[in-house]
């Protein structure tokens, strides 16, 4: 950290993760994060930019583990859960330890009830019935609309509840972070505020921290603390999320508040990176 | 429950009474005009719940696969030989004196060995392979099975009691004259595999594991994603599978005597399968009383007409004329599609 970014930030909050130049490749052939850092405070939302394919979803399966089942491989750098190396670990010990993803498209249990699907994500804690049952009752008072659905088969709710199902189910882990895919997909601007809004209350409220990848940067830059753009598997821009929103090309690439008719970030910001990777 | 459940229900409660009738009175009419034929309302309700206790038993052996199928996408073309290598191994046990209850009990702990085998040896090296390789697999496991059983336990042909009555019965005396005949060993069998899908529906929706099955077999990703160990989902699957597979073989082997032909009996799993749905417990149980009863009633009323016994192809047809309407099955698991 430079002098000046530790003068903005006097009191430097510990770190629950960091993840330090990591390179992924899928099927032994496909280089897909070409060294990829990036840091969360604990207690903090940190965002994860970019357009499609440039590698937020690889990044959060890097770390959740998930990348072993689709065949990709992390060959370079290591990832820190609160100061331990977990490269090796299964998403199971993973959420064991506190870190669970909800992955891009919601993937919740559709033969089974919204319900029975909450209490999946209570499958890893050894605490007993009568704690499950009252974080249950804490997840129905962030979701209320999941109580009124807690019947009904998670296939035939609207995408809006199926989100809130898959955060809830993560929520049942007791999780201390959370890694969250895309959860704006698909959904109306209102709903995608309402979603925003229970994740910066749980933040603030339970302390989970967040890790949440995102093409609606507009959304996640107003909800995130900080933020990273990754571009083609790189990280190509990072800064406090406030700064982020006020930076030109941010506002022009990812805003959409264009001016002139440059194609891609990376035809202006090159010299950015290559100042960045050789420092 | 909603309304649709209790739809199904009641279209279950009025077609089936309706078909059978229709079949009854169907025969009732061949007979009439053709003297070969014998038809007596007595009699065919007789070879009807004959059928019916034979399907229960078909019922088990395809509640394997299903086990199996809806966890993890796998057609276990093993659980045959898993059926004859139960039967073998607690038949190996009480003829070294134990009592029956302590032989299953063991055979129900060796059966689990065998789950956890197969998951380290065969599954998890294979896991992400394509599906069609992992049946391949399953090929290797009968023939593996098969052949470890009968060099464990020796291959002649040995008998299995366990006490079951095999007296027949009557009953219904004031109903019919001179009442029904029932096999009381089919009973039993009966009574046994309703014990069996009893315990596995709570299992499956009152636990943890059996929930965690359920996730598994929707969406293994997202189960995986919340921590769920598939590794340990597929040992609990292929135990249930092999106590599943060891009561098939007890009811089967007490019957015909264990021997090589135990394996073939998964052969009449299928039509069962084909009819039930791959994915659904009940589907397993219905399809195994149409595929049982259905078969008895062909032999012995349209058995004669055909000149011959038709036992062994008529399921196999019915099967595949119902593939034609609805390859999902019966219950196969509905794609539930949002509108
Ligand atoms: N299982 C896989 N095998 C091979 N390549 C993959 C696999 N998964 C992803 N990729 C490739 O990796 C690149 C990054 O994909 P990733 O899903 O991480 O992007 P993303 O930033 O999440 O995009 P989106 O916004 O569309 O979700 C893409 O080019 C994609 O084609
Ligand atoms: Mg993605």
């Amino acid at each position: 950290m430079t002098e000046a970014a530790a003068a903005l930030n006097p009191a430097p909050s510990k770190l629950i993760l960091t993840v330090n130049n990591i390179e992924v490749i899928y099927d032994h052939v496909i280089l897909v994060l070409k060294g990829v850092s990036l840091e969360v405070p604990e207690g903090g939302i940190v965002a994860l930019l970019g357009a499609n394919g440039a590698g937020k979803s690889t990044t959060l399966k890097s770390i959740s583990n998930l990348l072993r089942a689709e065949r990709g491989e992390v060959t370079k750098g290591s990832i820190h859960f609160e100061g331990n190396q977990v490269d090796r670990l299964t998403p199971n010990d993973l959420v064991k330890q506190g870190v669970v993803q909800v992955m891009e498209g919601r993937h919740c249990f559709e033969h089974l009830t919204i319900e029975d699907n909450l209490l999946t994500g209570a499958y890893t804690r050894k605490d007993g019935r009568t704690a499950v049952q009252q974080d249950l009752d804490m997840v129905y008072n962030y979701f209320p609309r999941l109580r009124e659905r807690r019947l009904s088969l998670a296939g035939y709710t609207s995408g809006g509840e199926q989100q809130m199902c898959a955060i809830g189910r993560a929520l049942m882990s007791r999780p201390k972070m959370i890694l969250l895919d895309e959860p704006s997909m698909g959904l109306a601007p209102q709903l995608v505020e309402e979603i925003f809004e229970i994740v910066k209350k749980l933040n603030e409220t339970e302390g989970v921290s967040f890790l949440l990848a995102e093409q609606n940067t507009n959304v996640a830059l107003r909800y995130a603390d900080y933020g990273y753009i990754l571009e083609n598997g790189r990280v190509v821009l990072d800064g406090e999320a406030a700064t982020l929103r006020d930076n030109e090309d941010v506002k022009e690439f990812y805003l959409g508040v264009s001016s002139a008719g440059r194609k891609s970030f990376r035809d202006v910001k090159h010299y950015k990176r290559r100042k960045r990777w050789l420092a | 429950m909603n309304a649709s459940a209790i739809r199904n229900i009641g279209g279950w409660a009025i077609g089936v009474p309706l078909v059978i009738a229709l079949l009854g009175f169907a025969f009732q009419g061949l007979a009439s005009f053709n003297s070969s034929f014998f038809f007596a309302w007595p009699y065919f309700i007789e070879v009807l719940i004959a059928g019916l206790l034979q399907g229960v038993m078909y019922s088990l052996v395809a509640l394997g696969f299903v086990l199996i199928f809806k966890a993890s996408g796998i057609f276990n073309f093993a659980q045959g030989s898993m059926v004859l290598f139960a039967a073998l191994t607690m038949v190996g046990f009480i003829e070294m004196g134990l009592h029956w209850t302590i032989a299953f009990a063991i055979t129900a702990v060796v059966m689990a060995l065998v789950a956890v085998g197969i998951e380290r040896l065969v599954l998890r090296p294979l896991v992400n392979q394509p599906h069609i390789i992992l049946f391949m697999s399953t090929i290797g496991i009968f023939y593996f099975l098969d052949g470890f059983g009968q060099t464990l336990w020796g291959s002649d042909i040995k008998v299995l009691d366990i006490g079951i009555p095999k007296t027949p019965m009557f009953v219904g005396k004031g109903m019919f004259e001179g009442g029904l005949l029932i096999n009381s060993f089919d009973l039993v069998a009966a009574f046994v595999g309703a014990a069996l899908v009893i315990a596995l529906a709570v299992f499956f929706h009152y636990t943890r594991i059996g929930r965690a099955l359920r996730a598994v077999a929707d969406d293994h990703q997202a189960a995986m994603s919340i921590g769920i160990p598939l590794k340990t989902i597929w040992v609990v699957v292929w135990t249930a599978a092999g106590v599943v597979a060891l009561v098939a073989g007890i009811m089967w082997g007490s019957k015909a005597g264990v021997q090589f032909s135990l394996a073939l009996i998964a052969l009449k799993a299928l039509p069962v399968l084909i009819l039930g749905g791959f994915t659904s417990i009940p589907g397993a149980i219905v399809g195994g009383l149409i595929i049982g009863s259905s078969e008895q009633l062909a032999e012995v009323f349209l058995g004669p007409l055909f000149g011959g016994a038709i036992q062994d192809w008529f399921a196999y047809m019915l099967a595949l004329v119902f593939l034609l309407f609805r390859p999902q099955g019966l219950f196969g698991e509905k794609i539930i599609e949002r509108i």
